[in-house]
């Protein structure tokens, strides 16, 4: 069997080595210890002995040639030995493949509710659902770059994030329309609590899917009623003066304006000029404090089929009741063909509920979080009222109001709705709008 | 520019700055007639004569307490530990004296000196010729701590180092002597102390290291390539004052940091950084701080198989970073 | 001491009663910090009681313009006498932002004043002799014709640094005066359990220089050995060992009780061959001094301390944030 020769570490630092000179040639007999060649470094000049003995079989560095500590130089044999067997080349045992397979297989979510710093700290500026997020880390971790990347599609396509300032049944809308979306993203789960039911079916139901607009009401629903705890009041108006002018109204401003006359925008109206009056109603719980909000911006529910949308008309307090009729009808056109924009989701800080149209007399209205109140308008009914202790036909209607019982209390929720009313009930055939 | 190795790049700080300022010398043991046992300052007895290049008797700290006098005068030496496991005996006069001759004197004294001395292993220096000694020294205001890793910052540090007013360790790598080439500027300048360097770029794993194993940490993130996994590795350089501004840059970089040194564990550097980045960036963290260090085991063994398992390769560090890299 | 003559050394009638002053100076200086020490006003004094003539005797042979000082602690003498005041050692003593050794940072007797070539000592004994040995190697480099003394107790001369300082010198031929204070005892270990042989200029004989050994409660015997040491440096003849050998007449500092160790006899006979007992009698004799005028000398002195007591005990600490500075440049 052959040995191998390899340059030796000659000091402590040194990492190679030149041949100056071989002592020995090929064929040449070799005692143990004897000087094979001669070795130059940084550090020292030294002769390599032969560490056993034999015939020099071969010279694999020759002479001047520098090579790293290690390097194999030459090659000593025993003598009258032909070469023969070769090292054994290791095969990787199969055993340990296995190993590595079952790990993969045994890869479970233990990790997925284990949140890092940096993703609670994304989360929460970004203001991501966490539980939207699919973890690529171990253990299901939801990593920070799992978070990154959610953020930086987020920026290009801002449905993918569900933000509580983005009213978003449209934007999930949106997204439902382009599903391929969600396949390049397959880190963002299919949706907020998409935890299987376990509700047994019996004959004859009909399990319909929750799509994503559907989803994101839900979630919404709930978080507003986790959060803020709801207060109701109720108060009638009466509005005959409101229904007589409308009336005398309707017909010519259809023709000259294009746009149907509504009750609503009357009813934006008071409730913007009311706000005015009491801010407080116009503002936001942020855990810390309560922000009064600048601007009056109005979101307004609007109905479909199977969605409920609430787009926002902004700066409503700078709107006549033109104004305001045009933005409604605006806003509800693109609700119901599905083109409202982003921006018309956006900035709402109170919302008015048309539920008189269709036809409920009286409600409990679940607040658009994170707003302070939420109003519905009832139905408009002909009653008979008790007027300077007569009895009079009247065109009546009830107001309905739930309140962050956080932000406000009774007596200004009171008070506020009182100028609403007012206001709608000031209102006679005569006045020019 | 020429390609050197690291220790000629000691050797060329020490001789363009003993050109530049008469107030520099060298003493140390065998460094004058012999030029070192590593032959770091080989050439500079010929040129600059035996009173610059000064052979001392075999006294760790009279080198260093010779020196310290030297500095209070006004004198910039350079004093050579042969080996850092040697500075033991200097110690009083590096912890009590040169790191506090200008606080103790409120400032009316100062102590412009450097000791240069070769650590670590994986170069069969068995126990006495291979430890890491830095953390003996890095809780002791009053010292720069200086570890460079290429020969292009060890030319610029080391000269950095002869021109700073304060006590400089300069801990120059045994392993890196010969091993690590690059290009190396003939002209004069200098490197920063206190400022570490990006070497290379990742969003996966920041890996934080100085020395030897910065060059295993760059093998590894090389060769983790192909694997997808993008590291970005930091070189601190200086570890007093440390560059904590860059630590916290790197942290945010990727969330995920491994620090790596071959001092060992327990007490050694790797905690202090990891105590910075968990006091200052938090929230940028997206998993443990790891280290991967030197096993806490008195010193290096002699045995070849011993010294193995003792000293970080690519490999383990590739390891290590793996794992984190899947947390 | 009659047969040593301050003429023929070369010293005046005015510089042998300065050499007084100074010693007497110190003394004073040193109990009033006990006196401060036991009042409560300082927390530590320790003591050159017993070495002033030792020390006044040394700083007297250098040139005080030029050499250079490594002391150690009790060298209240030695650094008087190159410049530093009764006020800078009160300030030091009390701890106040204007001392100059250190800005109230150190304990008292850690000299240090680059006025003066005083280079700031530590509490670790012996690291200022290898700092000597820079000095003087950085003088030979720069062509400087300074010499430096160095000092220590007996105890001290047993450490490592002391050897190697020694070892160095002679090796390297730099001009360092190693001068051994001998007052008997380390803390409470006595000589001889402290020095093997009993006889510490001795050992400069393994250092290949010359090692003498004076009676350092006579300032003029020292004198002429620090001068000889002085001129043999300077002309390049290199290091001399002095042991000057003395008592410590006080404990060896406030926290300290030396009747635990030794007799208060044997203090007694000390204190009948005091430096400062036996340099009066010499300056009497030669008709230096009168009583008189002696009295007038401490009052004087006592003014001065008065005055730097005052000073410093009104002058101000350093601020809170004083703390931070100086850590480096």
């Amino acid at each position: 069997m052959a040995t191998d020769i390899l340059m030796p570490q000659l000091g402590e630092s040194v990492t190679e080595g030149t041949i100056s000179r071989w002592l020995k040639q090929p064929g040449d007999t070799i005692s143990k210890y004897e000087p094979i060649c001669e070795v130059e470094t940084d550090k020292v000049v030294a002769e390599v002995p032969a560490v056993v003995e034999g015939v020099l079989k071969e010279i694999v560095v020759s002479e001047g040639e520098t090579v790293e500590v290690g390097t194999l130089i030459a090659r000593i044999g025993e003598v009258g030995q032909v070469n023969s067997e070769q090292e054994v080349q290791m095969i990787s045992s199969p055993s340990e493949t296995k190993k590595k397979e079952d790990a993969v297989q045994e890869k479970e979510d233990s990790m997925k509710h284990r949140y890092s710093p940096a993703v609670l700290r994304l989360a929460q500026e970004h203001q991501i659902d966490l539980a939207q997020i699919k973890g690529s880390g171990a253990g299901g971790r939801i990593t920070r770059k799992d978070v990154m990347r959610v953020i930086e599609q987020g920026n290009s396509q801002p449905e993918a994030v569900s933000t509580p300032d983005v009213e978003s049944p449209i934007t999930l809308h949106k997204e439902s329309k382009a599903p391929e979306r969600k396949e390049e993203n397959p880190s963002i789960a299919q949706r907020k609590g998409t935890k299987p039911s376990t509700l047994a079916l019996e004959n004859g139901d009909i399990e319909v899917p929750v799509t994503a607009v559907r989803r994101t009401i839900a979630n919404r629903m709930v978080m507003s009623v986790h959060e803020a705890p709801h207060a109701w009041l109720m108060m009638e108006a009466d509005v005959t003066g409101l229904v007589s002018l409308r009336n005398r109204l309707k017909g010519e401003f259809l023709q000259r304006e294009g746009v149907p006359l509504s009750f609503v925008p009357f009813f934006i109206k008071a409730v913007v000029d009311s706000l005015k009056e009491y801010p407080q109603l116009n503002s936001v719980w942020a855990n810390d404090k309560i922000i009064l909000k600048k601007r009056i911006n109005i979101s307004i529910a609007v109905s479909t089929e199977e969605s409920l949308f609430v787009p926002v008309i902004h700066d409503a307090d700078e709107k006549s009741i033109l104004g305001l009729a045009k933005d409604v009808h605006r806003l509800a056109q693109k609700a119901r063909s599905g083109k409202l924009e982003l921006s018309d989701m956006q900035g709402g800080t109170f919302t008015v509920n048309n539920t008189g149209s269709f036809g409920s007399i009286a409600s409990g209205p679940i607040i658009n979080h994170p707003q302070a109140a939420i109003l519905s308008f009832e139905s408009i009914a002909k009653r008979p009222m008790v007027q300077n202790d007569a009895i009079a036909i009247r065109d009546m209607m009830n107001l309905c109001m739930s309140i962050d019982h956080r932000i406000l209390d009774g007596y200004l929720a009171g008070k506020f709705l009182s100028r609403v009313k007012e206001r709608l009930e000031s209102y006679h055939p005569d006045v020019q709008i | 520019m020429p390609v050197m190795s690291y220790i000629d790049a000691v050797t060329l700080a020490l001789k363009e700055e003993m050109e530049r300022d008469s107030k520099v010398f060298v003493l140390g043991e065998d460094v004058g007639v012999r030029g070192g046992v590593f032959r770091a300052t080989v050439g500079l007895y010929e040129q600059f004569g035996e009173d610059r290049v000064l052979d001392t008797p075999l006294t760790e700290s009279a080198i260093v307490g010779v020196a310290i006098g030297a500095a209070a005068y006004g004198l910039r030496p350079v004093a050579e530990m042969q080996f850092a496991d040697f500075i033991m005996p200097a110690v009083n006069q590096i912890i009590s004296e040169a790191s506090k001759l200008r606080y103790r004197s409120n400032g009316n004294w100062e102590c412009p000196l450097v000791i240069r001395a070769p650590y670590g292993g994986g170069v069969h220096g068995a126990l006495y010729h291979s430890q890491s000694v830095e953390k003996i020294f890095t809780g002791v205001p009053g010292l720069k701590i200086v570890m460079p890793a290429s020969p292009y910052d060890v030319k610029g540090l080391l000269k950095a180092a002869i021109r700073d007013n304060d006590p400089v360790l300069f801990f120059e790598h045994k392993r890196c002597y010969r091993a690590i080439k690059e290009e190396v500027p003939l002209e004069d300048y200098t490197v920063p102390i206190g400022k570490a360097a990006v070497k290379r770029e990742g969003t996966d794993v920041t890996v934080i290291s100085y020395g030897l194993t910065l060059h295993y940490s760059l093998e590894a993130a090389k060769s983790l390539e192909q694997e997808g996994i993008d590291v970005h590795v930091l070189d601190l350089r200086t570890l007093v004052p440390l560059d904590k501004e860059a630590i916290l840059e790197a942290t945010a970089k990727t969330g995920k940091v491994l620090i790596i040194h071959e001092d060992n564990k327990t007490g050694g550097f790797a905690g202090e950084v990891a105590s910075v980045i968990a006091e200052e960036a938090f929230f940028e963290l997206d998993a443990p701080i790891r280290r991967l260090c030197g096993p806490d085991v008195p010193a290096m063994p002699y045995s070849p198989i011993l010294e193995k398992e003792f000293m970080l390769t690519p490999e383990k560090i590739a390891t290590a970073i793996r794992e984190l890299a899947e947390f | 001491m009659s047969e040593l003559k301050h003429t023929a050394l070369g010293l005046t009638d005015d510089q042998v009663l300065e050499m007084y002053r100074y010693m007497l100076l110190a003394r004073k200086i040193d109990e009033r910090m006990w006196l401060l020490n036991r009042a409560g006003k300082i927390p530590f004094v320790i003591s050159c009681q017993g070495q002033e003539g030792i020390q006044v005797g040394a700083a007297f042979a250098l040139d005080r313009e030029k050499d250079w000082l490594c002391p150690y602690y009790r060298d209240l003498g030695m650094v008087l006498a190159f410049g530093q005041t009764a006020r800078d050692n009160m300030l030091s003593a009390f701890a106040k932002k204007e001392d100059p050794n250190s800005g109230g940072r150190q304990m008292p007797g850690h000299y240090g004043d680059h006025r003066y070539r005083i280079l700031s000592g530590s509490s670790p004994v012996t690291t200022q002799v290898l700092h000597a040995v820079g000095i003087a190697y950085a003088g030979k480099l720069e062509k400087k014709d300074h010499v430096v003394l160095t000092t220590c107790g007996e105890g001290s001369s047993n450490q490592g640094d002391w050897h190697e300082a020694c070892n160095f010198a002679g090796v390297h031929n730099l001009p360092v005066i190693f001068m051994v204070e001998n007052n008997k005892y380390a803390i409470s270990v006595p000589l001889t359990k402290q020095v093997a042989g009993g006889d510490i200029a001795a050992r400069a004989k393994g250092y290949g220089f010359p090692g003498v050994k004076v009676d350092g409660n006579n300032p003029l015997e020292v004198y002429q050995a620090v001068k000889e040491a002085a001129e043999r440096a300077r002309s390049g003849q290199g290091p001399t060992l002095i042991e000057a050998v003395s008592y410590r007449l006080v404990p060896h500092s406030s926290d300290d009780d030396d009747r635990t160790y030794r007799s208060s006899e044997e203090v007694e006979e000390a204190r009948k061959v005091d430096s400062l007992v036996v340099f009066k009698k010499y300056l009497m004799d030669h008709e230096l001094l009168t009583e008189e005028k002696d009295q007038e000398i401490v009052a004087k002195i006592m003014q001065e301390i008065n005055e730097a007591t005052e000073y410093a005990e009104k002058a101000s600490y350093p601020a809170p944030e004083d703390l931070y500075k100086h850590v480096y440049a």
